[in-house]
């Protein structure tokens, strides 16, 4: 542990800083969208949404390195590619008449293979598993301004419109007879999934980030009876489990993304058993 | 206009696909009306509703809410969903849930759907209304069948409806959560329009002064006039009917 707190406070080393800022950063995005997804059991939606953020790396690491568009962080490309694929999975789990689910899975897909096809024909270290699994060796301070600010537009429109929100979570029909917008709400908070999704790329890798935006939320139901209150307590845990999982890799020499999940997966199970546990104590 | 009718229903017709569900439709209902629509499950009772509300067009025929077309005339009906299809470890109080009965339309403050004072103070009166007020701060999963139905009024009479609309309010509900339910519904029915869905019978019998009978068409009676002849016809079933006037339904189209 000594180590950690030494090497956090390495002026030549400033990775671990940079992931620390990134991950906390991230983990109030992450608590307050868990928990809206989590309410609104779209957890799977949010995953094939996160997938197709590698087809948005994909393009963008392309366009910077064949096209010469030096502007064009791979990051944008995940953006870009983020908000399309919400937009488009909104849409159809909305409108699509049936066979949903297998729509989506196609999106999901394509999305992978688009970018692996991406990496592929980029030159250089682009290397799939950096985007698939994260890898703190590669953010950049120019990352963590913008995960700052995306982070910020994540929490202003997620909290700005909590009653809502919270209304749509519960019961949509009722929301909409009460003249919300429930599906410009339900696609916003796919957006704001993606959004999340991108912050933590760097960090978690795309394969594993959905499990960082479920399981704390999921924990913080067992222990909570107001979304409010979820979230802050999803928040704290995101917290906790990001900063225990980087201090954890960095001691034991293991990569960050599938430690910081692991310490998330535990948490969880243990919350559930206890939840459990709890349940029958008092039946 | 006090006499203008709060439900205008006029030769509706509605089928899903090729399925007719309603054929030629017609009915009014008054100002501070009480009224039970009934008849047996998959007889049309819950498309009537969703007519109403504006969430279903129907084929051929006009409808009229307070005067205006359903959709737009949401934001003056209160309704009561049969069921609401949540997660059961849902994080929300009674409370949280009736405010949502505040949403609406109309500036800044309501297009980002912040509450002020002033909804608070509707939601407690709203749950005051039920006999709800000292569950407002439990959790929604905490709550009995009857006491969640008592929410899900509430929360239908927090937008100050001129018309409420309750969907089976009495299924989950225990004889004596019903009986209670009912001197709600008569008070309520004081100040405005209600309009109960049931597929019990047993409901109707006391409580309003017409029924509205939904299988497939739509017949009116006066509950004075509701014979074992009129639920045989309803139910298609020989019917039986308890001695002091309460009608119980043993037919095949019960559920």
């Amino acid at each position: 542990m000594a180590e950690f707190l030494e090497a956090l406070r390495d002026p030549h080393f400033p990775l671990l800083r940079y992931a620390l800022a990134a991950g906390l950063l991230a983990s109030v995005a992450f608590g307050i969208v868990g928990c809206y997804v989590v309410t609104r059991r779209i957890s799977y939606i949010a995953a094939a949404v996160s997938h197709c953020v590698l087809g948005g790396i994909g393009a963008g690491l392309y366009l910077q390195t064949v096209v010469g568009l030096a502007w064009c962080d791979p990051l944008y490309g995940a953006i870009g590619a983020a908000l399309a694929a919400a937009v488009a999975i909104g849409l159809i789990s909305l409108y699509a008449r049936q066979r949903e689910d297998t729509v989506i899975s196609a999106i999901w897909t394509i999305g992978m293979a688009a970018g692996l096809l991406f990496l592929y024909k980029t030159p250089g270290y682009a290397e799939p598993m950096v985007y698939l699994f994260g890898d703190i060796l590669y953010l950049t301070a120019h990352d963590l301004w913008l995960i700052a600010g995306l982070d910020v537009l994540i929490v202003v429109l997620a909290l700005g419109l909590y009653n809502k929100f919270l209304a749509i979570c519960f019961d949509e029909e009722f929301a909409r007879l009460r003249g919300v917008r429930a599906e410009w709400l339900y696609v916003l908070l796919l957006c704001l999934t993606a959004l999340c999704v991108v912050l933590m790329v760097r960090v978690v890798g795309i394969v594993m980030v959905i499990a960082l935006l479920t399981l704390p939320a999921a924990m913080a139901g067992q222990l909570t009876r107001q979304l409010w209150q979820m979230m802050l307590v999803a928040v704290l845990m995101c917290m906790v489990f990001v900063t225990a999982g980087l201090a954890l890799s960095f001691i034991l020499d293991l990569p960050t993304g599938p430690v910081i999940v692991s310490l998330a997966a535990v948490g969880y199970l243990l919350a559930a058993v206890a939840g459990r546990v709890r349940l029958r104590r008092v039946g | 206009m006090a006499d203008e009718p709060v439900i205008d229903v006029c030769d509706v017709s509605f089928a899903y696909g090729a399925a007719p569900v309603l054929e030629d439709v017609s009915f009014q209902v008054g100002p501070h009306e009480l009224i039970c629509m009934v008849g047996p499950n998959g007889g049309g009772k819950t498309t009537l509703v969703r007519l109403l509300l504006g969430l279903l067009r129907p084929g051929r025929g006009r409808i009229r809410v307070l005067g205006r077309p359903p959709e737009r005339a949401r934001l003056r009906v209160g309704y009561m969903p049969q069921h609401v299809d949540h997660d059961p470890q849902f994080p929300v109080t009674a409370l949280d849930i009736v405010l949502m009965g505040r949403l609406g339309r109309g500036g800044l403050r309501k297009a980002l759907g912040w509450y002020d004072r002033a909804d608070r103070r509707a939601a407690l009166e709203a749950l005051d209304m039920v006999d709800m007020t000292p569950a407002a701060r439990q959790t929604y999963a905490t709550l009995s069948g009857g006491q969640r139905q008592r929410v899900l009024i509430a929360r239908a009479l927090c937008g100050g409806p001129e018309l409420l609309l309750l969907d089976e309010p009495t299924a989950n509900v225990d004889a004596l959560g019903e009986s209670r339910l009912m001197d709600i519904l008569k008070r309520l029915s004081r100040r405005m329009s209600v309009v109960t869905v049931s597929h019990d019978l047993g409901l109707v019998s006391d409580l309003v002064e017409r029924v509205i009978c939904v299988n497939r068409r739509v017949v009116v009676h006066p509950t004075s006039h509701m014979t074992g002849q009129v639920f045989e016809d309803l139910y298609g079933a020989k019917q039986r009917v308890v001695e002091h006037g309460e009608v119980t339904p043993g037919g095949p189209g019960d559920g």
